[in-house]
């Protein structure tokens, strides 16, 4: 029995331990952040909390454009993916219709080749589509995701069939049949997948950085590259201030949320 | 007769927005990189020809490009089996009674939500020479100051160690996901036997995650030719390419120096490794199948 606590309390403290380094790149942004610069390497208990790191590294970039951009990136993709995902994943699990199973392997390949490899041609193709430099061009490649396809398709072929017949039988057309039978039916999976798909789009950087060039398209993750850049001369403070100001909304998001985020992943990841 | 015709046309009618875009966007991309890394590139001056396989042989006898690839090959290897260790311990740890459990598990996930970039400027701080938190460490020790990340020997190093940190925490989740699964009858069984912890998980625990394990290895492959970002930010493949990925040179070669065509080539070489992997997946996956 005593063996037992002593185990017990040894994983307690390694895994508390662990925990602290995991945290601790973060733990030492709100350091560097809060406090005036000449404290930021320079851990003084009594230094002073101060919000000048924010206010200065709001002015050296244009965040709030920044932030407004990233949300118009982060709804246009989530919004068009709802809508082109649930009506492929609809066909794919009730229709049997022609080619549908060499189609669903085409599609299947995008989980392989996700667009990040593609920059170079895709680039290419959004000069040709005159969409470089614009929020629909940093989305486009992203809204016919394999992922949501084949998530929502999973959760559509679990419906019981007798449910849409019930709805056919009241009358209903094929389109009011998804919007009232699957799309109610698959709302979890809805959640799951938005959240994965928010934190994705928020945080992705490669094909934005490749298809913006101005102020006016450039997502936070992007602006926070030139920012945070040491050509740039900015300080540390302020650098930290800016990193997290750009992350805030989203690790507020999983504070409040820590099960659903957690759980959402976990889900999508497994199906 | 009649619904079966109108099931074709529905069926074609709902996938057609996702398969134009997706065509367009994914399939044609790839067909004309097969095709542009047949032909040189096009300047002002000369435009573009078919030049065979030459943008391929020119390929691997690119040291860069070799010293990329090797690169990309310690990379992976360094970050996938550190990474599936830890998000092991990580799962165990807070599958267990543990005080503050909620706590520790938002603190290893919380790397999985940051942009890379984001978690770049924050270590950043901690490979700075003098006043970075490894050489503040290590004078305590009375080590000399070092440049981390200028050192052609330790970059690399730099590099995999932000991406362990970045990504055991999401592989965490699969593992505890998994861990629920074990029927608590087989933990009371062995309790009552009298087997020892590191038995139970010997015996019991890892042979029930060898599935979860393989498809943790699978996606951390394939991330490991993807995850790049923070290359932009710390070390921009330097010093001297030693940290270069492949990735991160095909951005190079095509908006940096502007070689589409031999940008093209390089990701055809990516998309191979990519094709190899994921058919690797499919091979697996299916004999896990039969199994049940």
């Amino acid at each position: 029995m005593k063996d037992q606590i002593r185990i017990f309390s040894i994983e307690t403290i390694s895994s508390w331990f662990l925990g602290i380094i995991w945290i601790s790149p973060l733990l030492y942004a709100f350091w560097a952040a809060f406090h005036p610069q000449e404290y930021s390497t320079n851990f003084d208990l009594t230094a002073p909390i101060v919000l000048d790191n924010f206010i200065e590294a709001w002015s050296y970039a244009p965040f709030s454009r920044y932030f407004l951009n990233t949300f118009l990136i982060v709804t246009f993709i989530l919004l068009v993916q709802f809508v082109i995902c649930t009506l492929a994943a609809y066909a794919f699990a009730r229709f049997e219709f022609f080619g549908n199973k060499i189609l669903f392997y085409l599609i299947l390949i995008q989980l392989m080749v996700v667009p990040e490899v593609l920059i170079v041609e895709n680039y290419k193709i959004m000069s040709q589509l005159n969409l470089v430099d614009s929020i629909i061009g940093v989305g486009l490649p992203y809204v016919a995701s394999a992922f949501g396809i084949f998530l929502l398709r999973q959760t559509f072929k679990s419906v019981p069939k007798e449910l849409e017949e019930a709805a056919r039988v009241e009358g209903c057309k094929i389109f009011s049949i998804l919007m009232r039978v699957y799309v109610p039916l698959a709302k979890p999976t809805y959640l799951a997948y938005g959240l994965v798909s928010v934190s994705y789009h928020w945080n992705n950087f490669l094909w934005p950085l490749v298809i913006t060039n101005s102020v006016e398209t450039r997502p936070l993750t992007v602006g926070l590259a030139i920012f945070g850049a040491p050509e740039s001369g900015v300080n540390w403070s302020i650098i930290s201030a800016g990193t997290l100001l750009s992350v805030s909304p989203l690790l507020l998001g999983f504070i409040l949320f820590q099960r659903q985020f957690i759980q959402s992943f976990m889900y999508a990841g497994i199906k | 007769m009649n619904t079966k015709i109108s099931h074709h046309i529905y069926g074609w009618l709902l996938v057609m927005p996702a398969v134009i875009l997706m065509g367009t966007f994914t399939h044609l991309p790839s067909v004309t990189t097969l095709i542009s890394s047949f032909f040189s590139n096009e300047t002002k001056k000369r435009p573009s020809i078919f030049i065979g396989a030459e943008n391929y042989e020119y390929m691997f006898e690119d040291p860069v490009f070799v010293e990329a690839v090797m690169n990309n090959l310690w990379y992976s290897l360094g970050t996938i089996i550190p990474s599936i260790i830890l998000a092991i311990i990580m799962a165990l740890f807070v599958n267990s009674k543990l005080p503050g459990k909620t706590l520790v598990r938002m603190a290893y996930f919380t790397p999985t939500i940051l942009p890379m970039i984001a978690v770049s400027n924050l270590w950043l701080f901690f490979y700075t020479p003098d006043i970075g938190l490894l050489d503040q460490i290590g004078a305590l020790f009375g080590l000399e100051s070092h440049n981390w990340l200028g050192d052609t020997n330790t970059v690399l190093a730099c590099i995999i160690v932000i991406t362990i940190w970045k990504e055991a925490g999401f592989f965490m989740i699969f593992y505890l996901a998994a861990l629920q699964n074990i029927s608590p009858d087989l933990k009371e069984a062995a309790a009552l036997e009298g087997s020892s912890k590191l038995y139970f998980f010997r015996r019991i625990t890892f042979p029930l995650l060898m599935p979860i394990t393989l498809f943790i290895l699978i996606n951390a492959t394939l991330n490991s030719f993807k995850l790049v970002d923070h290359l932009f930010i710390l070390t921009k493949g330097g010093p001297n390419n030693a940290s270069n990925l492949i990735l991160y040179y095909i951005y190079e070669v095509a908006f940096s120096f502007f070689d589409f065509s031999y940008a093209a080539t390089i990701t055809i070489f990516l998309l191979v490794i990519l094709a190899i992997i994921s058919l690797a997946q499919f091979v697996f996956f299916d004999k896990r199948i039969h199994y049940r």
